[in-house]
């Protein structure tokens, strides 16, 4: 039974940094500075007013949610066709294709802030949720179609063939036989997708200037301003963390069978 | 009927020449102009190369870079292994443990950094405090040492649930009839591992470090919100050196001259590690 304290642990290590920011964010600023407390003595939400009842910090969520969303879809659209050709035919330069995906996630986003930059401003599309959601494109769908593959692998491919025997027309196949069977891995690579691109800060921050900010850019340009208001800047965070918590909790049973695929 | 890869690669390959291929021709073309503020660009074949890697700061950014991914890698891939192992197969324990994993890796970056920022500062952090009940004088802003370690315990933090996740799905897909196998050869808990569990990871395990690899070699935000790159550029990496270069300083085409031999050096060592893992246990017990 050993084993499961060692994980215990480690999650206990998980939350303690993590409790020490909720704990802060319910702190009014004299605690904070004047003493350390495990728990807040002068209880307070005044934090979590301010951000809430800022139109700022709102439209930095909306803005994330939708941007993310717009990137699961654009890099599954792309990925599951891709996958499902590297699976299942092998064809002339198939492997260094292959790779070659993968290098794009190995780019550094350092590096192409500037270029991006140029190309967007030229597309015109600066500062709106296209330029996220496609940028995003860049590190996401390597790995999309990486993690979709191995799912897709996993499949025998007599099942493709029992289905053309039986009369399935492509589409059909994909629709009703196809997909339903890697959903789970559909939905392990759109929490993937969704996490990096809701976390990126460098290409979000290079593309977008009012209209469209995310959520991190949000929490770091108010950084900026007006020195360290630490109660509201623990409450931030804690709402930034909010909707990452919600998305894995409404998913853990699938990510539970996606995480479990192939015992079947 | 030979067209089809290919129609089915279409999208995927038109994304990432809009995101990818366009970007990194312009970083080439970059590269090999002179651009200063206020003059006309002029080609400089390969002087800004030249500079790049004759500049100082950029080998040591470079040195701290394959250092820490190192350590990043010897520590999160055991450690990652040995959770995925404790997790339990199936029950409640299952979702419970996966949404509290799945916390760190959601919180965007540079609110990770805060939270280890909060967590450490001298004036308002628990763990100087402890450490100060020790004896012990913790500072993150004055002590390279503690500033190290404390970027490292950050990115264990934030990044051994994604290896523990990753390879909890290789162990899962483990079929059940191998341990049994195992168990009526009465083999050890140890050459279990190393004959059954292991050579069947092999897979999952190339996935999680080559993750691992590249995104430790890209880290940004974390260290830039947690230490600034300090004390001194003790903990300036790669990211944060490149991007001084690119925005910060005026020299564009010196910036694309850096991020290209960056971008260079991650693949060499990506695909490097790449081919020693997939050789590595080919013939050692795997079963395939």
């Amino acid at each position: 039974m050993n084993k499961r304290y060692y994980l215990i642990l480690f999650l206990v290590f998980l939350l303690i940094p993590i409790y020490w920011m909720v704990n802060m964010s319910f702190k009014p600023n004299s605690e904070i500075l004047s003493r350390l407390t495990l728990y807040p003595h002068e209880f307070t939400l005044a934090n979590y007013e301010e951000i809430l009842t800022s139109e700022f910090w709102r439209a930095g969520y909306i803005n994330s949610i939708i941007m993310a969303s717009m990137n699961v879809v654009f890099v599954t659209i792309a990925a599951l066709p891709a996958a499902y050709a590297f699976s299942r035919w092998s064809f002339r330069g198939d492997k260094h294709l292959f790779f070659w995906f993968l290098t794009n996630r190995m780019a550094p986003p350092a590096a192409f802030m500037v270029p991006f930059f140029i190309l967007y401003s030229n597309l015109n599309l600066i500062d709106t949720y296209w330029a996220v959601a496609l940028a995003h494109c860049l590190f996401n769908l390597p790995l999309a179609i990486w993690i979709l593959e191995g799912f897709m692998s996993g499949i025998p491919k007599e099942i493709d063939e029992m289905a053309f025997i039986d009369g399935h027309s492509f589409t059909s196949f994909c629709w009703n036989i196809f997909l339903p069977l890697i959903k789970p891995g559909i939905a392990v690579t759109a929490f993937l997708t969704f996490m990096f691109s809701w976390v990126e800060l460098l290409l979000a921050r290079t593309l977008t200037n009012e209209a469209a900010q995310p959520i991190t850019v949000t929490l770091t340009r108010s950084l900026g301003a007006g020195g360290w208001d630490w109660g509201v800047l623990a409450a931030a965070g804690v709402i930034a963390m909010i909707p990452g918590a919600i998305i894995v909790y409404l998913v853990r049973d699938l990510l539970a069978t996606g995480f479990s695929m192939g015992r079947v | 009927m030979k067209q089809r890869p290919w129609l089915f690669l279409l999208p995927a390959l038109l994304l990432v020449s809009i995101s990818a291929f366009i970007p990194l021709i312009t970083v080439m073309n970059y590269s090999q102009l002179t651009l200063l503020p206020g003059t006309e660009p002029y080609f400089s074949g390969l002087e800004n190369f030249v500079a790049v890697l004759e500049d100082e700061a950029f080998r040591d950014a470079l040195g701290r870079q394959v250092i820490f991914s190192f350590l990043v890698l010897i520590t999160e891939i055991p450690l990652g292994l040995g959770l995925a192992m404790a997790m339990p197969k199936e029950g409640p324990g299952v979702g419970f443990s996966l949404v509290l994993l799945g916390i760190p890796l959601l919180i965007p970056w540079n609110v990770v950094g805060i939270i280890w920022r909060v967590f450490t500062r001298s004036d308002i952090g628990v763990l100087p405090a402890a450490f100060d009940w020790f004896g012990y004088t913790y500072s993150v802003s004055s002590s390279t040492i503690d500033a190290w370690w404390t970027v490292l315990a950050m990115d264990i933090w934030h990044w051994t649930p994604l290896v523990v996740l990753i390879c909890y799905a290789g162990i899962q897909a483990i079929p059940e009839e191998y341990y049994m196998a195992a168990k009526i050869d009465r083999a050890s808990p140890w050459k279990t591992f190393r004959y059954v569990t292991l050579p069947n990871l092999r897979g999952v395990l190339i996935i999680a470090v080559l993750l691992r690899l590249m995104d430790s070699f890209k880290i940004y935000a974390e260290p830039f919100v947690l230490t600034g790159g300090g004390p001194g550029s003790s903990t300036t990496f790669l990211s944060t050196y490149t991007s001084r270069m690119a925005i910060g300083g005026f020299q564009m085409g010196r910036g694309a001259a850096t991020s290209l031999i960056y971008f260079f050096i991650v693949i060499l060592i990506s695909f490097v590690i790449y081919i020693v893992m997939l050789n590595l246990g080919q013939g050692a017990g795997g079963d395939q």
